[in-house]
């Protein structure tokens, strides 16, 4: 039977007697928190660390701090502390401030609350070593989770900037009313993909758009993936009511996507941009919509 | 990390469980299309064990593996097993009412999928997605 | 949660609001094939804007109310698929079928009224 863990995660280590000198020395802590805030603000300015923040900042954030610092220590748990180095992160990373810089004050604040500890405890050299048994684990997996946290964060913001950037560069285009066109040019790796379907149908509901062009003639190669992700997008975006031209595919393209098993029946395909509009205009004119194997009544209706 | 299980016995948990995935992968970073993906491929499990075994439990973790972050779903059950599993993962495989596309359409939506079964004693479905 | 279903002339709307469970998807089948019946429907509507996941389960009973309505001589059109879930049904490789899909309410009334015209 697999060992079942409880929400979040605990700080391992932890028998009675280290719970009871954790629970003295966090009260210690929580006594002192004023003079010992003040002594680890004191020491970033020092070490010139958060310039981009100025004292009234610091001082908001190094309160926010200490206090998860202390109470991590006290519950153990480390969800909080996650919780917040996100949130802090979210923060200070649009304002310039880099990772060795947090690094740097999580570590300053882990000295200042051991020197504190020294302090209190110098008399007993036994009692000491316990109670540095007890903090420097703890310690120096909140230094660790801070850090880690900070990391993430910035990761997390690149690819978004990423995706962003991505986006930017490949725009959805209506060119008329309820027409869209998805001109592809360059590589497209499985994760561009995914963004130009998501972008391709979130256009065609904003837009409400009946007919899609997608043309691919700016796509050096179209293997097995790409065209996978060719025919997914296709059929969602049937999914969503619209039908779908495919245009820029070469005879070559087309040979060989015919080789790899895809079922070209299943698309329109046109040679080129040009001619899928036409068709497109041409749909949208006579206002029908097409059912599978059907072609259009001659001249039901006038074309617009 | 963050953990949540949800103890399947009817249909109204599917729901639950696929919600409560769905939050916990937010809490991770995916993007709305995955987040779906994620919460359709729970739907499909947590079901899987209803028609199968009849009650159950999933669990969904976030993880990560170095810096990689992802969510784990765990489905287990004490139910009858299957007995032949590869046969189960091919499309329109079913032992019960109607074409069951539990297993092969959950393991095309995640980016890790593993079964484990033991006729008589149970199955536990494990599959994981990454942040891309 | 029973959804609610309109009348509007000779079509039915069936608008989901919420997440249903497979056994208010059964009920949905059942009712939509009642009154299809009972007011001699010629389409029906099924707006699944609301419903962030769609699962094999309810794909499969779309299907299925699609197939019913059609023997007693009613079109079906789902309307309303969001972008995710269309992603996560192609993935899955979960189709529709022959039903027959629009964007809207509006574009579902309107491939049903083109298609009634064409039969008259």
């Amino acid at each position: 039977m697999r060992n079942i863990k409880g929400k979040g995660t605990t700080i391992s280590l932890r028998n009675d007697s280290t719970s009871a000198l954790l629970t003295e020395l966090v009260a210690h802590l929580r006594q002192n928190r004023t003079q010992l805030r003040e002594e680890w603000a004191r020491r970033i300015t020092e070490s010139q660390l958060l310039t981009a923040m100025t004292k009234e900042e610091i001082f908001v954030e190094a309160t926010s701090v200490y206090d998860n610092y202390v109470a991590v220590l006290e519950t153990g748990s480390v969800e909080a502390l996650q919780a917040y180095a996100r949130d802090l992160s979210e923060r200070i990373i649009p304002r310039g401030v880099e990772t060795h810089e947090v690094v740097g004050i999580v570590l300053l604040l882990r000295d200042v609350l051991a020197r504190s500890l020294f302090k209190k405890y110098q008399s007993d050299f036994a009692l000491l070593n316990r109670v540095l048994d007890a903090y420097e684990p703890a310690a120096n997996r909140i230094a660790n989770t801070v850090a880690v946290g900070f990391v993430q964060e910035r990761e997390r913001i690149i690819r978004q900037q990423q995706e962003a950037i991505r986006e930017l560069s490949t725009p959805v285009l209506q060119v008329r009313e309820r027409l869209l066109i998805l001109p592809i040019i360059g590589v497209i790796d499985p994760q561009r993909a995914r963004q130009l379907t998501e972008q391709l149908l979130r256009g065609i509901r904003a837009n409400r758009a009946k007919v899609v062009v997608i043309d691919i003639t700016g796509v050096p190669a179209v293997d097995a993936t790409v065209a996978n992700h060719l025919v997914q997008t296709v059929d969602a975006s049937r999914l969503m009511g619209a039908t779908v031209i495919v245009t820029g595919l070469s005879a070559e393209i087309a040979q060989t996507l015919v080789t790899i098993g895809v079922d070209l029946s299943k698309m329109k395909t046109i040679g080129d941009l040009q001619g899928g509009i036409e068709e497109a205009e041409r749909l949208l004119g006579y206002k029908v919509i097409l059912e599978a194997g059907e072609t259009p009544p001659a001249s039901k209706r006038p074309a617009v | 990390m963050s953990e949540t299980r949800v103890s399947i016995h009817s249909d109204a948990d599917i729901i639950a469980a696929r919600r409560m995935g769905r939050e916990l992968a937010e809490g991770v970073g995916f993007s709305g299309s995955e987040l779906t993906i994620i919460a359709t491929a729970i739907s499909e499990i947590a079901r899987n064990i209803i028609e199968y075994a009849g009650n159950g439990e999933i669990v969904v973790r976030q993880t990560q593996q170095g810096t990689r972050r992802g969510i784990l779903v765990i489905a287990r059950d004490r139910g009858p097993g299957i007995p032949d599993i590869e046969l189960a993962m091919q499309d329109g495989y079913s032992t019960s009412k109607g074409i069951g596309l539990g297993l092969p359409g959950s393991r095309r939506l995640m980016d890790e999928f593993e079964v484990d079964s033991t006729v008589g004693k149970g199955t536990t479905v494990t599959m994981k997605k990454w942040v891309a | 949660m029973r959804v609610p279903i309109l009348k509007q002339g000779h079509y039915l709307i069936a608008s989901i609001q919420s997440a249903l469970t497979d056994a208010d998807l059964l009920q949905l089948r059942d009712d939509l094939a009642e009154m299809a019946g009972k007011y001699r429907s010629y389409g029906i509507i099924v707006d699944v804007t609301a419903l962030d996941v769609m699962d094999s389960f309810a794909v499969r009973t779309l299907r299925a109310i699609a197939h019913i309505l059609k023997m007693r001589g009613a079109r079906t059109v789902i309307v309303g698929i969001q972008p995710e879930v269309a992603i996560a049904m192609v993935q899955m490789g979960l189709t529709l079928g022959d039903t027959f899909t629009a964007l809207d309410l509006e574009e579902g009334l309107e491939l049903l009224e083109s298609g009634r015209d064409r039969r008259e």
